[in-house]
């Protein structure tokens, strides 16, 4: 038993002392969540050391039997990249523990369960290396984030929440057969074995199963991440979940998707990753836009951030699928970008929610005045969201735009007008809510930050600084990463491509329609 | 062999389950002779829960003592053991959630329990059968009481109906059953199984006859399983028949039905294996696709169990289509799963659903979580097992039965059954909708839960999650036993 699976068993184990202590007081249950979060914080920054010095390898591995048969391992690891997304998860749950303490007022013991349940699934996706296991973790986030939207929700939180729920099981479903089908050729549900055997050519693959493979897990993938035009459950869920339910759905569970395409679909299919990313960065390209220009028209700052975030899950999905290592870097410090300065949003949404009590942009105005402090550190948060530089996200999507670039340039330019657009839908709701004349009710209810509040939003606004200014602390690790990731990806393609007759297949069907 | 009408030794010890129940249950029709109508029945509860331990220990007692008994007529190995025990759960279950359910319904008399005991001991033989004539027997046995049981309340309408409807279509499928028994020992001289299949595979009788008996057996079975398209029969019967008996229906006779259906087609018609694949494949999809879109629109929790128990059929259904040991360990393992979640919800309704079965709608569970946490919560283990979220006994269940899919070739079926399964997460999760998100409408103090039921609800909720987390308790043994006697 390592530091990885200490930092995976406390989030289950603060989650079942919730379940048995006693209802009655609230602030007590709060502040035992609370620090029962931070500690686990605390514990998974000392992950950070071993895995920092060899980002490439998996480090912290655990590998021991759990069911005999069929032999499915329980066996966790991280690298790099999963390192960020770990710590991501771990930081960001005491913060959504903190901005509920004023917003969730019933049901107090439930909700800090859940979130902690919720943080025990979401660790254990991002460091299975046995697909049961990982399934396993992908499908226990589900049940948390159900409750999370469906019971604190707002006005349409049931009709949310059953969406996101059904939504993602159909496409976690085809990912359980794919994954039963690897099973069924190769004999093992572990992660690394699997990869071992494809490169030595102990388990070749079809070309269809290959590509059917790939789909489905793609289309899992897809449907979390959400690629246009699988966003549909996004807006809801995004829209009724109470504020924490906003911030750990987009900050961290959005990762889950790219994260898997990173992890599992670019090493083990490459083939069809290649054959696909065509139409795969259409219809990325199109979400970049689409999504930019439905926020554009967004009467409701919740459903304008959530749309943000369709736009900006498409750069990461461009970035995975460029098939080169700017891509693939910025994508992944777009993931956690994303995670940071959406996060912020919605956040600071909540903020202005819990005063004003109206999530529409019309009902506010003015709020600078009134609320100086709020407005700035919105200000700021807006800024990163759209790319300024020096602060976080304009690095990730400097890098997505130049390993576009790389390939090929028009997919480039298409993008670029995402981050253009990014600046108008954005600051147009800036402007139109903190500026221009105050209301009567918003001098009335909007007062400025609390000192809980500052605690909540500071480390956020730190993060988007040092990650804008100092890349050094996150990029060479997640770039080793990547580089094994894509050298594998470009090593196997290369010799399968000759082999299979892949191109006179191809041609033959395009001829024939 | 046939000379001696005295069996031996080692052959009743081969039978002792059934001759444990059947004992328990002819005493106990004696001595509920001698009760008056208002006498108290705790006693003939607790001597009932004794018969059926001690049955359960009579079956460990059959299992080691493997073979077959009474001139190949009964066959004890761990496929049967398997089975028995769990029926046998079941049974207990049923047990204590109907001591209390029986008082408050003012229907509290021995007969129940008497019937329990036949009906156990009928799946019994069901599971340990090597002839087709003790297949009849013990389904007859197990059904008749059976038909009792679902209309036990007898000044109860909709308790009268689920009775007369599963009693005439179950007669319907006992007659296909023994028209298909006859057809065989016409073409092959014999009943007993091993006979069947020397007879088969030998390829003498080569007519049409031979697969169109096998159907007619198939139906038979079918109409018992409640897989489409026969299994009309299904939610009417659950939702008429008392709650604590739906869900014996469900798990029980359910399971013991399978078993006599993998043991007949693994072994006296496995030579007919390629001609039936086509057939059970569809079958298995249509019964998923039935049992789970009409669930999607019930308003009534035991019909929607009944519908949902369908689906489950289904899942079976996909196990037993892909021939092949795998594919029965999944039953096995699935069916017990099944049995474990399964009683477990209906407990639950027995509890919530009120005096005279008043509250059995899905409106009736609003706000449970606030009225009632724990039982909500139980609740929500077992809908969550039901609709296969990791972490359940239900998940690794579905998972173990697909995984048999794939490695049997049945890519489509696997897909088709998965999404299957995601199109019943809608139904499963409108309860917890009710139950998590609406506030409740009465104010009225929940009832008490009665010892029986609380027992039953802890126990399977238990073992719903320990059997998730640590299949590999019940999975060994499955594997182990999956093995049919060739």
């Amino acid at each position: 038993m390592n530091l990885l699976d200490i930092v995976l068993a406390l989030p289950l184990i603060g989650f079942l002392i919730m379940l048995v202590l006693p209802k009655g007081s609230a602030s007590k249950l709060k502040n035992f969540a609370l620090g029962f979060s931070v500690i686990v914080f605390g514990v998974s920054l000392g992950l950070a050391g071993a895995a920092l010095q060899r980002p490439a390898a998996m480090t912290w591995v655990t590998d021991v039997a759990w069911i005999s048969t069929p032999a499915i391992r329980y066996h966790v690891g991280i690298d790099g990249v999963s390192l960020w997304l770990v710590l991501l998860s771990t930081f960001l749950t005491p913060i959504s523990i903190l901005l509920s303490f004023s917003y969730i007022k019933d049901r107090v013991k439930e909700f800090y369960a859940f979130l902690l349940l919720l943080e025990f699934g979401l660790i254990g996706v991002f460091i299975s290396l046995d697909f049961f296991l990982f399934y396993v973790f992908w499908e226990v986030c589900l049940v948390p984030m159900y409750f999370l939207i469906g019971i604190w929700g707002h006005d349409r939180r049931i009709y949310a929440a059953v969406k996101f729920f059904i939504y993602t099981m159909v496409g976690s479903v085809l990912m359980l057969a794919a994954i039963l089908y690897l099973y069924g050729k190769a004999g093992t549900f572990d992660y690394p074995a699997l990869l071992t055997m494809m490169q030595s050519g102990k388990l070749t693959l079809t070309h269809v199963e290959e590509t059917l493979l790939f789909l489905a897990f793609f289309l899992a993938f897809a449907i979390k991440v959400p690629l246009f035009p699988l966003h549909t459950w996004l807006p809801d869920a995004h829209v009724e979940a109470p504020t924490a339910g906003s911030v750990m759905l987009a900050a961290v569970m959005l990762k889950m998707g790219t994260y898997g395409i990173l992890r599992f679909c670019l090493p083990m299919f490459p083939v069809a990753v290649k054959e696909n990313s065509g139409w795969i960065i259409t219809l990325a390209l199109i979400g970049i836009v689409y999504g930019a220009l439905v926020a554009l028209v967004q009467p409701n700052m919740k459903k304008l951030v959530a749309y943000s975030s369709v736009s900006h899950l498409g750069f990461v999905v461009l970035g995975l699928f460029c098939g080169n290592q700017w891509g693939l870097d910025g994508a992944v410090y777009q993931m956690l970008n994303h995670g940071i300065s959406t996060g912020a949003l919605f956040m600071l949404v909540g903020f202005l929610y819990e005063r004003q009590h109206s999530l529409e942009i019309k009902d506010y105005g003015g709020v600078a005045t009134p609320a100086p402090w709020l407005s700035t550190v919105f200000l700021v948060t807006t800024l990163a969201s759209i790319g300024m530089p020096a602060l976080n996200n304009f690095v990730g999507e400097f890098l997505v735009l130049q390993g576009a670039t790389q390939a090929n340039v028009w997919w480039a330019v298409i993008a670029a007008t995402g981050v253009i657009l990014s600046a108008c839908y954005m600051l147009w709701m800036y402007q139109r809510t903190f500026y221009g004349e105050t209301p009567e009710s918003v001098a009335h209810h909007v007062h400025d930050m609390t000192a809980r509040e500052w605690l909540c939003i500071t480390p956020l606004l730190a993060l988007m600084l040092w990650m804008g200014i100092y890349t050094q602390t996150f990029l060479p690790s997640i770039g080793a990463s990547n580089k094994v990731i894509l050298d594998r990806t470009q090593t196997t393609s290369a010799p399968l491509r000759v082999a299979a007759p892949v191109v006179p297949a191809a041609e033959a069907a395009n001829h024939g329609n | 062999m046939a000379t001696n009408f005295f069996p031996s030794n080692a052959d009743m010890l081969k039978f002792l389950p059934e001759t444990v129940l059947t004992l328990a249950g002819t005493l106990l029709l004696l001595v509920e002779g001698f009760k008056k109508e208002r006498d108290s029945r705790t006693g003939v509860a607790m001597f009932t829960l004794l018969a059926i331990v001690a049955a359960m220990g009579a079956s460990v007692v059959a299992y080691q003592n493997p073979g077959l008994a009474f001139s190949n007529m009964v066959i004890s190995d761990g496929f049967a053991a398997f089975f028995r025990v769990v029926a046998y759960v079941v049974g207990i279950f049923t047990v204590l959630c109907s001591m209390n359910y029986l008082e408050r319904e003012k229907a509290h008399t021995g007969e129940f329990y008497i019937l329990l005991l036949f009906s156990l001991a009928g799946q019994g033989i069901m599971a340990s059968a090597n002839e087709l004539m003790m297949v009849f027997i013990g389904l007859e046995v197990s059904s008749i009481a059976s038909y009792i049981l679902a209309g036990y309340l007898r000044d109860d309408k909709r308790s009268n109906e689920s009775s007369l409807k599963y009693f005439l279509l179950g007669s319907f499928a006992t007659a296909f059953l023994l028209y298909g028994v006859a057809w065989i020992y016409g073409m092959t001289g014999s009943t007993n199984l091993g006979e069947i299949r020397t007879a088969l595979s030998s390829g003498a009788p080569s007519s049409i006859m031979v697969p169109a008996a096998a159907a007619l057996i198939l139906v038979g079975f079918a109409f018992k399983i409640s897989a489409a398209p026969f299994q009309a029969w299904a939610p009417d019967v659950y939702q008429g028949a008392p709650a604590p008996v739906a869900g014996f229906l469900s798990a029980g006779p359910k399971a013991a039905a399978f078993a006599i259906f993998l043991r007949v087609f693994l072994t006296a018609f496995d030579p007919l294996a390629a001609k039936f694949a086509p057939v059970l494949w569809m079958m298995a999809l249509a019964t998923m696709i039935v049992g789970n879109f009409a669930a999607l629109w019930q308003n009534n929790i035991k019909r929607m169990l009944g519908y949902s128990s369908i689906a489950h059929a289904g899942y079976v259904l996909v196990a037993v289509t892909t021939h092949s040991t795998m594919g029965t360990a999944a039953a096995m393992f699935y069916l017990a799963a099944y049995a474990l979640m399964n009683y477990g919800a209906f407990a639950i309704v027995t509890h919530v659903a009120g005096d005279g079965e008043k509250h059995v709608t899905v409106d009736d569970l609003k706000g449970l979580s606030q009225r009632q946490p724990a039982v909500a919560a139980l609740l929500t283990i077992f809908m969550l097992s039901l609709i296969g979220v990791p972490l359940t006994a239900g998940f690794f269940g579905k998972f173990y039965i697909f995984k048999a899919a794939i490695e049997g070739k049945f890519v489509w079926l696997t897909a088709l059954g998965l999404l299957n399964s995601a199109v019943a997460a809608y139904y499963y999760l409108r309860v917890l909708v009710v139950m998590y998100m609406h506030e409740p409408e009465t104010t009225e103090h929940p009832e008490e839960i009665p010892g029986g039921v609380k027992l039953t609800m802890w126990v399977t909720a238990a073992a719903t999650l320990v059997l998730g987390i640590f299949p590999g308790i019940v999975l060994d043994l499955a594997n182990q036993f999956a093995v049919l006697g060739k």
